[in-house]
């Protein structure tokens, strides 16, 4: 009775597999950066003590665990004697702190690396490739395609039927071009017409 | 002639749950059942009934032939049809619904459509959140680059270089392990020649990181400029901008905003957040056909990112929930509400649990003290909402001149050198003052931070008289010459802040307006609280501090005067008004100022609005000419609908295209030669009489098909919208059928109608366009750009600034 049901069930399916994939993908990598925070350099206790009498205010920090932070643990050498210990003690603030430098640090680096990609990727696209590419007989003038909405509107209609461009390396450039086209419009809605975005 | 009022009153009494609800800014819609059919046969949808033929019958045919891959899809920069959205969504659910019946995979497949919603939400939170974390963490490093680098590990800013060592009571920040950038080249931190040598290390840097910004912006994502929230607001009302929320921009935007905020200009990331969230959401909808192919339920998932943005920003996820619903959201479902509050929330954390901040802090200047306040100090607080209304009035209109300018004349041919001069000036002028060289967020941590004995930075150098201390209760003291020192380098920062901000904001970086308003608002709130501290100190014997403030008591919080600053100037600019006290007393955690804060942001709205009536998002709306029908205001003008329809007296008369007796080439050429997005279908050029509405890019993509795969369509085909077409004689071509892409029924209103009706319609309906019949017979049309223009020029507008379709 219906034909296309197999095929959309079908497609409906691998919807909904493939962001449960995504799901477990991403769990993966986030998983790693928040069970490696346990190491013994990224737990600290601080105690701030305020100037007391005559003795200076100080910071002191200790590798304590979080049961352990307080004031008689961690502030070693005590500056004031037996007695005055409570008062001073009073006086001080301990916050028990916890950081992963394995997250900053391998964000860092990702960061860094899209940043140094990103980077030569536009030098390659300013330097190299118009070198090694040659002048490609289908890129429409653009100039002219302002003030027709229409033919902008036809070329931009995906044709139903599969691409011609079979081999990858084929298709990446095909991809590249029209990803190349996209921006060079967007670039002159922004920068150049001033449409959008001033 | 009301009679489409009153056919609208039927419907919605007769089917309570579609009911709609203004609350400022946004329609609530709380039609919650989605698979009740809709009981007006005109508000029905595209894959509508037919002429007395049963229902079922109908969507089985729609669904025997399939649609073309590019019909019911929306050109660029156009407006999509909600109507037709919404029906299409709900015939989509009802026949999920019917199938689920029949096996269990169906069943399956329906409770999967069910929960993809919330997976969708879960997905966008995570990974909202974990660009948030990225953003802060990376924008933390390279703001502190500027001024040195980290021996023990160069990924470390100087916060967690410092991290292990002891560090001075009096002089916290300094450590062996972090070099200024003097040390490393001279040897040596002090003296003039290591001074000169920083300061210009910090202007170089800061000029690298802005050429990097905008060199990128330019080279691959134009669109990731600017704040993004007009473009957003645009977008959720049912424009397209393609591209707009795709991968690249999403890349780019989050490593150009890491680099802009790191170069030290005056701008935030709070609303490129929230673009960056949008894009999330959009890049997630891919995976899901339900959300995929449908533009209105993409939208309901977008309102629900924006949120997420919001949360992260601030670490408020109530305020962000908020904020979308009143600031960024065009049509807010009910559903929408509790999946939104489930998307921040998970967004809210991810981003605790990678800890950006250390402490399990979401934002960096989080409110700890409690402190009481007087009534008597309302005074002050409304003083600062005048503050707050006037700067945020002066933003606007100073900002707004200068972007048309960067529009209109030669500045904005040189938007790489726009850039660099900008970061020059700033970094230039902001080195010297301390408070100007910190980065924007912790200068407002340290102006909302309440002096205590444990603080040693300059702002909190009051006189210590240590006989009257009681553990950590300090009270009112005079100002050392630390605060005054303190006060005039504020001052001369607020004055930087509120000239440089209005040349910032608008570049071709991503930048945000938040947190330099809320740093305005902040230094202000600051002095002025400080101000009132002395004056209650030195004169503690006047009548309206004898009541409540004595000697040795602590009365004045010069931190909660900065917060309300704070809160003032930001309503002045962005004119939010629930959201923004949510927002603010989430990040400080108590309610206990909720007045304070409710007093300063009321007052800096009226004042603000007195003076102009739109807030920075609606300025660079109507700057740049977006198709965007405001929501909040009244029509209050007496023109009716012939007075605002096309075609006018003088012009050619209504292109239309009969039924059943035009052929393939006469509809080519009606298209090509005129620009319209839609054609009116009337049964014959005599009788006028209106069958339905065909959209231009059905229409080609149809014809151009049929041309390609059907057999024997040549020019002289005739072109049939009917399900019965009239016989023709055999030796004729045969017969090209476009049923299917016919909306059956297209909206009209009678040549009499109201304009505030018409507009009302436009609103609420998310109309494209608006059929207009006098008599039965079709007249006119009006489409939202015609609204628009009139709107303009009833309001004394330009009309012409409107650009797009």
């Amino acid at each position: 009775l219906f034909p296309q049901a197999p095929r959309m069930f079908a497609q409906s399916s691998w919807n909904s597999v493939s962001p449960v994939l995504l799901l477990v993908l991403l769990g993966c990598v986030l998983c790693p950066p928040a069970q490696a925070s346990k190491s013994s350099e990224d737990i600290r206790c601080k105690c701030i003590c305020p100037p007391y009498r005559n003795i200076s205010g100080h910071i002191y920090n200790k590798n304590v665990s979080q049961k352990d932070c307080n004031c008689l643990h961690v502030v070693e050498p005590m500056p004031v004697p037996g007695n005055d210990v409570e008062a001073y003690c009073l006086l001080c603030e301990c916050k028990y702190e916890e950081r992963s430098t394995t997250t900053i640090k391998v964000i860092i680096i990702i960061y860094l690396s899209v940043v140094g990609a990103l980077l030569l990727y536009m030098a390659f696209l300013v330097l190299v490739d118009p070198v090694i590419r040659k002048p490609d007989p289908y890129t429409q003038p653009l100039h002219n395609e302002e003030d027709s909405e229409d033919t902008r509107s036809l070329a931009a209609v995906p044709t139903p039927a599969g691409a011609r461009a079979n081999t990858v390396l084929e298709r990446v450039e095909g991809a590249q071009q029209r990803w190349k086209r996209q921006v060079q419009e967007q670039r002159k809605t922004v920068f150049d017409r001033h449409k959008m975005l001033s | 002639m009301d009679q489409k009022g009153y056919r609208r009153g039927s419907f919605q009494s007769a089917t309570s749950d579609e009911d709609m609800l203004e609350i400022a800014g946004a329609s609530m819609d709380f039609s919650m059942a989605d698979d009740d059919p809709p009981l007006d046969r005109e508000m029905g949808g595209f894959s509508s009934y037919n002429g007395g033929g049963m229902n079922g019958t109908s969507t089985m045919m729609d669904f025997l032939e399939e649609p073309l891959p590019g019909v019911g899809t929306y050109e660029d920069f156009n407006t999509i049809d909600w109507v037709r959205e919404k029906s299409r969504d709900r015939d989509r659910h009802r026949e999920i619904t019917n199938r689920s019946k029949e096996s269990t995979w169906a069943l399956l497949h329906s409770v999967s459509d069910a929960f993809s919603g919330w997976l969708l939400m879960l997905l966008i939170g995570l990974l909202a959140g974990s660009l948030a974390g990225l953003i802060d963490i990376s924008a933390h490093w390279m703001t502190d680059l500027k001024e040195g680098v980290c021996l023990a590990g160069f990924w470390f800013n100087h916060e967690h270089c410092c991290w292990k060592s002891n560090t001075t009571f009096t002089d916290r920040d300094k450590c062996p392990e972090w070099k200024s950038w003097s040390q490393l080249i001279l040897g040596h931190g002090e003296g003039a020649f290591a001074y000169i040598l920083n300061y210009f290390m910090y202007v170089i840097w800061a000029l690298m990181f802005s050429l990097l910004a905008v060199l990128l912006v330019k080279g691959f994502a134009p669109y990731a400029c600017g704040s993004g929230i007009p473009e957003i607001k645009t977008i959720l009302s049912g424009f397209i901008i393609r591209g707009y929320l795709g991968k690249w921009t999403l890349v780019i935007k989050t490593i150009t905003l890491v680099l802009a905020v790191s170069s030290g200009l005056s701008l935030g990331k709070e609303g490129p957040l929230v673009h960056v969230a949008c894009c999330c959401g959009n890049i997630l909808c891919h995976l899901f056909t339900k959300y995929r192919k449908n533009e209105a339920k993409r939208r309901e998932v977008l309102s629900a990112a924006a949120a997420a943005g919001v949360s992260v920003a601030f670490g408020a996820p109530i305020g962000g929930v908020l904020f979308s619903l009143e600031e960024v959201s065009y049509y807010f479902p009910l559903k929408t509400l509790w999946r939104s509050f489930f998307a921040a929330l998970v967004a809210a954390f991810t981003l605790r649990s990678i800890n950006p901040f250390g402490n399990s802090r979401l934002v960096l200047f989080y409110v700890e003290f409690h402190m009481p306040w007087h009534l008597l100090e309302l005074v002050p607080f409304i003083l600062l909402g005048i503050f707050g209304g006037l700067w945020g009035a002066f933003f606007i209109r100073s900002n707004i001149a200068w972007c048309r300018r960067r529009k209109t004349t030669r500045l904005g041919k040189y938007p790489v050198l726009e850039v660099l001069v900008v970061t020059a000036i700033t970094a230039v002028l902001a080195f010297p003052n301390e408070y100007t060289r910190m980065s924007t967020s912790e200068l407002i941590s340290e102006l909302f931070n309440d002096c205590g004995i444990l603080d040693s930075s300059k702002l909190c150098e009051y006189v210590n008289d240590f006989n009257s201390t009681k553990g950590d209760d300090l009270p009112d003291r005079a100002a050392g010459p630390g605060v005054y020192t303190a006060m005039w380098q504020l001052a001369l920062a607020l004055i930087m802040k509120v000239f440089i901000t209005i040349f910032t904001f608008g570049m071709k970086v991503p930048s945000g307006l938040f947190i330099p308003s809320m740093a305005v608002g902040a230094i202000a709130g600051r002095l002025l609280g400080v101000a009132v501290e002395q004056l209650a100190f030195y004169h503690h014997d006047w009548a309206i501090f004898s009541g409540w403030c004595s000697q040795g008591a602590d009365c004045i919080t010069p931190g909660l005067y900065a917060m309300v600053g704070a809160a003032a100037c930001l309503g002045g600019v962005t004119r939010m008004t629930v959201s923004l006290v949510v927002i603010m007393f989430e990040l400080t955690g108590g309610l206990e100022y909720i007045v304070p804060l409710m007093a300063a942001a009321m007052t800096s709205k009226w004042v603000a609005d007195a003076i102009g009536r739109e807030g920075i998002y609606d300025a660079h709306i109507r700057l740049n000419g977006y198709p965007f029908l405001e929501a909040k205001e009244e029509f209050s003008h007496k023109t009716r609908a012939m007075d605002v329809m096309r075609p006018r007296k003088s012009d050619p008369p209504l292109t239309v295209i009969t039924q059943d007796s035009m052929s393939v080439e006469d509809v080519e050429s009606i298209v090509t030669s005129t620009t319209y997005s839609g054609y009116p279908v009337v049964v014959s050029r005599a009788s006028q009489r209106l069958v339905g509405f065909v959209l231009r890019r059905d229409l080609i993509i149809s014809i151009e098909n049929a041309r390609k795969k059907q057999d024997g369509i040549v020019s002289t085909s005739i072109i049939c919208f009917t399900d019965y077409c009239p016989p023709l004689p055999p030796s004729s071509p045969s017969v090209l059928k476009l049923r299917s892409i016919l909306d059956l029924s297209p909206f009209t209103v009678t040549d009499e109608t109201p304009m505030e009706i018409v507009v009302d319609i436009f609103r609420k309906l998310g109309l494209r366009q608006c059929l207009v019949t006098h008599n039965g017979k079709l007249l006119g049309i009006i489409t939202k750009k015609d609204v628009l223009k009139h709107i303009a020029q009833m309001a004394n507008q330009d009309p012409n600034s409107i650009l797009f379709n």
